[in-house]
């Protein structure tokens, strides 16, 4: 009876410290988030109100013109598909080529499994300032070699190239763990009726991937979105890079309008906040596939 | 484990491959492999052979081999190396004693499912989703002489803080700016973990009388050891290219304090 009395008491006051804990969060999650609204908010004013009244001013007109004038001035669709083009087909390649080699080295057994693992995952793990000046000069002496400068330098297709090379690392990383979970059996008796490596793996191991590739294509299209090292690298015509570098357009020359800067990065923002808030489970689930089954 | 053993086993018997099934694995490996070793690990190495050499950058004949005079270099006679060390010494520190902690401390708060913690998840995360160049933005909304900040302290445009251009200030504020980022991703990779921890483990611990500390310390840490390994090579790397953010501040005043080995 004692017993349960103390473990009542001290259930209590566990409870007691939860709601300070939560408080306490709460707070610092408040914090955490006031940066982007008050740029939220400071997007719907003008700037010359501010320049006038001072940031704490008490608003006399707000709204979206801010947006409207970004989006004019932005050029957002030839950005937009600018990104596209880049992210699209780089996502897409870093899945094929990381589920296959996660295929390759899980179910089949060579003497240089593991150090093959090894080289995809601490190549991801390499700093892009170490590579880029080699890759700018094998670029550009591709191309000549080719006969076209800018068939890798300045072109989407480098920094396709170059997004597929270094997080094809972390997919097979993350895809090969988790191939590990599915059962041999089912290879086995893929191979028992005869299917060739080909149908193996389109046909038997694809389909099953479905959930890490899901979380892993959310995550890329993210991260490759955001990037702005490498099109600013390896692409000089500014009408080729990625939305990132369309935000410069609404810098003036000597003044800039903050507020109108504010808008263009919410816009920036738009899309992988709706990823974010759709997709948000699978965010957590994709970076924690496999890192602890290993 | 009985039966894992076996089964790797019945694997690496040796199989029969068609000369078809070979080609389709040459290619399945050739491919991926070759892209990544053209474009990181050959461009890597060539950077390190690189270092040792003499080089415009324009013309491959011109490469003269230096040996160690650019580290010689680099060591003696450029002063601003070490400040560049320095700053980067602070980052590891701040990003391994404080960032790094506090992220596993709120993932570890939020994986007890306290009062609100699916919006706690989402506003930590909410940073790491945004591009580094809207962060930019948005920091200096904050922080611009005519800011909030300044505007909260109530200093006037002309004795307005450079919070970006005063050597006194940038290096905290862009830990800062990266903390808020890097502090949110460290929170969802170790809640990942925490959640695929076997709960058993907890009770059996909870049961034998351990403190919450003393599980945290001597149950869960262990457990989490592949987690573990992958956060501390983030945090370093972090640290090691403090380069996207800085770039975008340059903008305001570039000051040799700021300046990393990255660049």
């Amino acid at each position: 009876m004692s017993m349960m009395v103390k473990d009542k008491k001290k259930a209590h006051a566990q409870q007691i410290k939860d709601r300070f804990i939560s408080i306490f969060i709460g707070i610092f999650a408040l914090v955490w988030l006031f940066p982007i609204v008050w740029t939220l908010w400071s997007s719907l004013r003008p700037y010359s109100e501010i320049r006038a009244g001072g940031v704490f001013s008490p608003p006399q007109e707000l709204g979206l013109f801010n947006y409207t004038n970004a989006i004019e001035r932005m050029d957002l669709p030839r950005y937009f598909w600018n990104t596209a083009i880049i992210t699209i087909p780089a996502v897409f390649l870093i899945l094929l080529f990381g589920s296959l080699i996660a295929f390759v080295v899980t179910r089949y057994s060579f003497k240089f499994n593991v150090a093959m693992l090894l080289l995809f995952t601490a190549g991801n793990l390499l700093p892009a300032q170490l590579v880029f000046i080699p890759v700018f000069k094998m670029y550009l002496a591709i191309g000549d070699a080719v006969g076209d400068r800018r068939f890798l330098y300045d072109s989407p297709i480098g920094v396709i190239l170059i997004h597929v090379a270094f997080q094809m690392g972390f997919a097979t990383f993350v895809l090969s763990s988790y191939m590990k979970t599915i059962p041999k059996e089912i290879s086995e008796s893929a191979l028992v009726d005869g299917a060739s490596v080909f149908t193996h793996f389109f046909k038997v191991m694809l389909p099953l991937l479905r959930p890490p590739l899901a979380s892993l294509a959310v995550l890329m299209t993210t991260w490759i979105y955001n990037d702005f090292f490498w099109a600013l690298v390896l692409m000089s015509t500014d009408n080729k890079r990625p939305i990132t570098s369309a935000l410069g357009r609404l810098q003036g020359e000597f003044v800039t309008d903050y507020n109108l800067l504010a808008a263009g990065a919410m816009i920036a923002a738009i899309p992988t906040l709706i990823v974010f808030f759709i997709l948000r489970k699978q965010f957590v689930s994709g970076l924690t596939l496999g890192s602890t089954k290993g | 484990m009985k039966t894992a053993a076996t089964d790797t086993k019945t694997v690496r018997r040796r199989r029969f491959f068609s000369s078809r099934d070979k080609i389709t694995l040459g290619f399945f490996i050739g491919i991926p492999t070759f892209l990544h070793i053209a474009l990181v690990w050959f461009p890597a190495v060539a950077t390190i052979y690189l270092s040792f050499t003499y080089w415009t950058g324009i013309r491959i004949e011109d490469i003269q081999w230096a040996g160690l005079a650019n580290y010689e270099n680099i060591f003696f006679n450029t002063p601003i190396f070490y400040d560049a060390l320095r700053v980067n010494v602070i980052w590891l520190l701040w990003f391994f004693f404080i960032a790094t902690p506090l992220g596993v401390l709120l993932a570890y708060q939020i994986d007890r499912e306290i009062r609100g913690h699916k919006f706690y998840q989402s506003a930590y995360y909410l940073p790491v989703v945004l591009s580094l160049a809207v962060t930019g933005i948005i920091w200096n909304f904050l922080l611009r002489p005519d800011g909030f900040v300044n505007g909260l302290l109530g200093l006037p445009i002309a004795e307005a803080i450079s919070f970006f251009g005063d050597d006194n200030y940038n290096i905290w504020v862009i830990m800062i700016m990266a903390s808020w980022r890097h502090i949110g991703y460290i929170m969802l990779l170790y809640l990942a973990g925490l959640k695929a921890i076997d709960a058993s483990l907890r009770e059996a611990a909870a049961l034998d009388g351990a403190t919450e500390w003393q599980t945290f310390m001597k149950v869960i840490l262990p457990a989490m050891r592949p987690v573990n390994i992958i956060i501390l090579v983030i945090t370093i790397i972090e640290s090691l290219r403090a380069f996207d953010g800085l770039h975008h501040l340059r903008r305001s005043r570039w000051t040799a304090d700021s300046r990393c080995i990255g660049l």
